[in-house]
């Protein structure tokens, strides 16, 4: 063996590849240069360049987490009636673009035949965006995979329909972390109970000082526990976040029975007209119900419901109750106000009603 | 002999109903016996099916990699290895997909061909960062298949305490609404960090994330510690004669309450002959307005981008949005891009020597205030940057000629030049 092959590889550190020669090319072609856009139909994007050229996009739902068959099948579609390129959006819709409306319908007619829903544009319902779960988390209090498909059978018909007052983004989390980030709805485990402590593994499995200072409450201290170093927790100042687990796995917070799902309305990403705004909680105590979670299920589409019949055309979730107030908000969707809605973190006040406005 | 499928009766609840199933991909990637993956993925259907009735999770992480990086796997080791013990190694490969997430179906199926051979079988396009995340590999079979995927231009992407993976909405190639080119800047700004994106040595993690507009598709306000985000500085494009079909088609009732009222600075107006009267330096370029009027406006030609500093979810002190840092810069020209480059430097560098120990940007700049942040980048203060002006008076005061006085010659400055 010659010396230069016992040279082990070292990376090629390319970092983010550039998109130009994988993406369509009338996209290519065009690139910056695009003069409207419209939706002629739900799931179907047309836009119109500077130079007359014209493409439409169809989006289609996705599983998110695909098996090889799957991205095969979508490499055949595209391959057959796209010109052999495909996009994925934020919310892993994948977008099928093609140059001659004529071939539209019929890739819609294939993808439907093949089991992908389209739809996700506009004012729908699209994908769910999720995290990892049961599947492939270290710390997760629920699965995320199996909470997106079983609500997306629930909400299946407003992903491929426009008909809510504007755009609908759930996010699921598995854990209070939240890597589902700001939903319209956002459907997040909330624990309700102190970690439970296995001492004869902490002091082994975790940097003790690291773990005092990540809780959010200061409630834990170190402490010998039968002769051993360990560490304890207040369990009066705990608020059950769970933000000790991932640095120390001896700290169990996620109970089958205790670890609650939560539901919280109004976040938005976009300065479109509001300027961004975090989601609020309506209700917790919903129970972890694998593997189809049908009481979390009810609580969403009744909220939707509610935006849906009374919402005004742009007019996102939050807008939606900014306009109506709160004290109507828990009126049409039935849900209970307690104690627990009203803020007492850092910055609390900003969230009380400071002025003399109420609804009635 | 083949090993057997376990039993799934919990999961089998979720091949039903209209949605792609991923139980379904899963069990015909475990079905698929003529493949290396179908043990490991029998194995794997087993633990999820063993989550699914014991209401728990059973991955713990550990210390996988590749040569010369010491990120961009994430490791999982089975604690429940003894019941299923082909899947006790399952880690993800993240791995940087092209900016805007385009690809050629060649490109898919040769990453396909690649995971085929060393993994799962299983892959997510995207990731909530950004990544495409290969899931499920064995530790022995990551330095192969990351050699494979490396040569045919992909690298991995960031873990850990490190620059993470970015995103870019579509922006340019395919939308009028863009400002700016995202794809360059995330890859400028991007590539520029790599060694703190496969080298983890900052305090904690660092986003950056790239939308065309106030539309901000990619979620960059809240989900990225730097927000780069499309606007301009000269007035909407308006073509009135488009305005008026509009408005003939709709009706001035859906435009006075879908457009015009729906301005959050009150800065639209139909006229009588049914054209419209913007009033630009109230305008905000929220976007509203051209998202409804697709044909009859678009955004100015003097583009640029701002900058929104510190957004992140919960941990530790509650979520925090982006503020406003850089209310406009121009990315055109090379000599800007550079300056954007030398810019998102500088943020990477005071992170890594000011920040705490699992501190994010948001979070450091809560502590130290946004002006200490601003004095050590060298940007100017700007009333874009507030909400409002301060409320309270415990503040001390005694330069304020002197801080009046940089004002006043900033302004008289920036007059000259024009």
């Amino acid at each position: 063996m010659s010396e230069v092959t016992e040279k082990p590889r070292m990376p090629i550190e390319c970092g983010v590849p550039d998109p130009m020669p994988l993406m369509h090319p009338m996209m290519r072609e065009n690139y910056g240069k695009w003069s409207w856009h419209d939706r002629p139909r739900p799931g179907v994007l047309h836009h119109v360049a500077k130079s007359g050229d014209a493409i439409w996009t169809v989006k289609a739902g996705t599983q998110r987490q695909m098996d090889l068959g799957t991205i095969r099948n979508l490499c055949d579609i595209a391959d057959e009636m796209a010109d052999g390129h495909v996009r994925f959006t934020t919310r892993s819709n994948v977008e099928f673009m093609v140059t001659d409306e004529a071939r539209v319908d019929p890739l819609i007619e294939k993808l439907e035949a093949d089991g992908y829903p389209v739809g996700g544009t506009g004012n729908s319902i699209s994908m769910i965006s999720h995290t990892q779960g049961w599947l492939h988390c270290d710390i997760p209090g629920t699965d995320a995979s199996g909470v997106v498909k079983s609500l997306m059978d629930e909400l299946y018909h407003d992903f491929k329909h426009e008909e809510m007052p504007n755009r609908v983004k759930i996010t699921t989390s598995c854990c209070q972390i939240n890597c589902g980030g700001q939903g319209d709805i956002a459907i997040n485990i909330q624990h309700t109970k102190p970690p439970v402590i296995n001492h004869d593994l902490v002091s082994n499995v975790c940097e003790r000082p690291a773990v005092v200072a990540r809780c959010p409450v200061a409630a834990i201290r170190p402490a010998l526990v039968d002769g051993k170093p360990s560490l304890e927790v207040d369990e009066k100042k705990c608020i059950c976040c769970g933000a000790c687990y991932p640095p120390c796995p001896p700290m169990q917070i996620n109970d089958p029975e205790h670890s609650k799902l939560a539901i919280w309305v109004g976040g938005k990403h976009s300065s479109t007209r509001t300027k961004p705004s975090f989601h609020k909680l309506v209700i917790s105590g919903l129970p972890n119900n694998a593997p189809r979670w049908p009481e979390v299920a009810e609580v969403v589409n009744r909220i939707l419901k509610a935006y849906k019949d009374d919402g005004r055309p742009w007019e996102r979730m939050s807008e939606w109750i900014d306009r109506i107030g709160w004290p109507r908000f828990f009126e049409l969707t039935s849900l209970p106000f307690t104690k627990h809605h009203i803020e007492d973190w850092r910055g609390g006040r900003n969230a009380l009603n400071q002025s003399s406005h109420v609804h009635f | 002999m083949a090993k057997q499928m376990p039993a799934t009766p919990l999961l089998d609840q979720l091949e039903g109903g209209p949605w792609p199933s991923f139980v379904t991909g899963l069990k015909r990637l475990a079905n698929d016996e003529s493949k290396q993956y179908a043990p490991m993925m029998k194995s794997l259907l087993g633990q999820l099916e063993h989550s699914y009735d014991t209401r728990k999770g059973y991955w713990k992480g550990g210390t996988v990699g590749v040569r010369g990086y010491g990120g961009g796997i994430i490791p999982r080791f089975s604690e429940v290895s003894g019941a299923y013990p082909e899947s006790s190694e399952f880690h993800t490969m993240r791995v940087m997909p092209p900016a805007g997430m385009h690809y050629d179906t060649k490109t898919l199926r040769d990453l396909c061909d690649i995971w085929e051979k060393y993994g799962s079988g299983l892959i997510a396009f995207h990731g909530q960062s950004g990544d495409i995340m290969f899931q499920g590999i064995s530790s022995a079979n990551i330095q192969a298949c990351f050699d494979e995927m490396n040569d045919i231009g992909f690298d991995l992407g960031g873990a850990g305490a490190a620059i993470r993976t970015s995103m870019s909405c579509v922006g340019a190639a395919r939308c009028e609404q863009s400002n700016y080119d995202e794809a360059r800047a995330m890859r400028t700004v991007i590539n520029n960090l790599l060694d703190d994106m496969h080298r983890p040595s900052l305090p904690y993690k660092m986003k950056f994330k790239f939308s065309g507009c106030a539309n901000d598709c990619v979620n960059a306000s809240h989900r990225s510690d730097v927000a780069i985000l499309g606007t301009w500085r000269d007035d909407i494009k308006v073509d009135q004669d488009k305005v008026k079909e509009f408005v003939n088609e709709n009706g001035r009732k859906m435009v006075n309450d879908q457009v015009i009222n729906m301005c959050p600075t009150r800065a639209l107006s139909l006229n009588d002959d049914d054209t419209l009267d913007i009033d630009n330096r109230s305008c905000v370029r929220c976007m509203h307005c051209i998202n409804v009027m697709t044909k009859a406006l678009s955004p100015g030609d003097d583009k640029g981008i701002s900058i929104l500093v510190g957004g992140k979810r919960t941990l530790k002190i509650g979520d925090l949005m982006g503020s406003m840092v850089v209310p406009f810069m121009k990315l055109e020209t090379d000599e800007d891009f550079e300056k954007l480059t030398e810019l998102t430097e500088e943020m990477v560098e005071f992170f890594a020597e000011n920040a705490l120990e699992h501190e994010r940007t948001g979070e450091m700049i809560d502590r130290i205030g946004l002006i200490n942040y601003l004095d050590a980048l060298g940007l100017d203060v700007d009333p874009n940057m507030v909400a409002h002006p301060r409320t309270s008076s415990y503040v001390r005061m005694d330069d304020w000629d002197e801080q009046a006085e940089k004002w006043n010659r900033r302004k008289s400055g920036s007059a000259a030049a024009e």
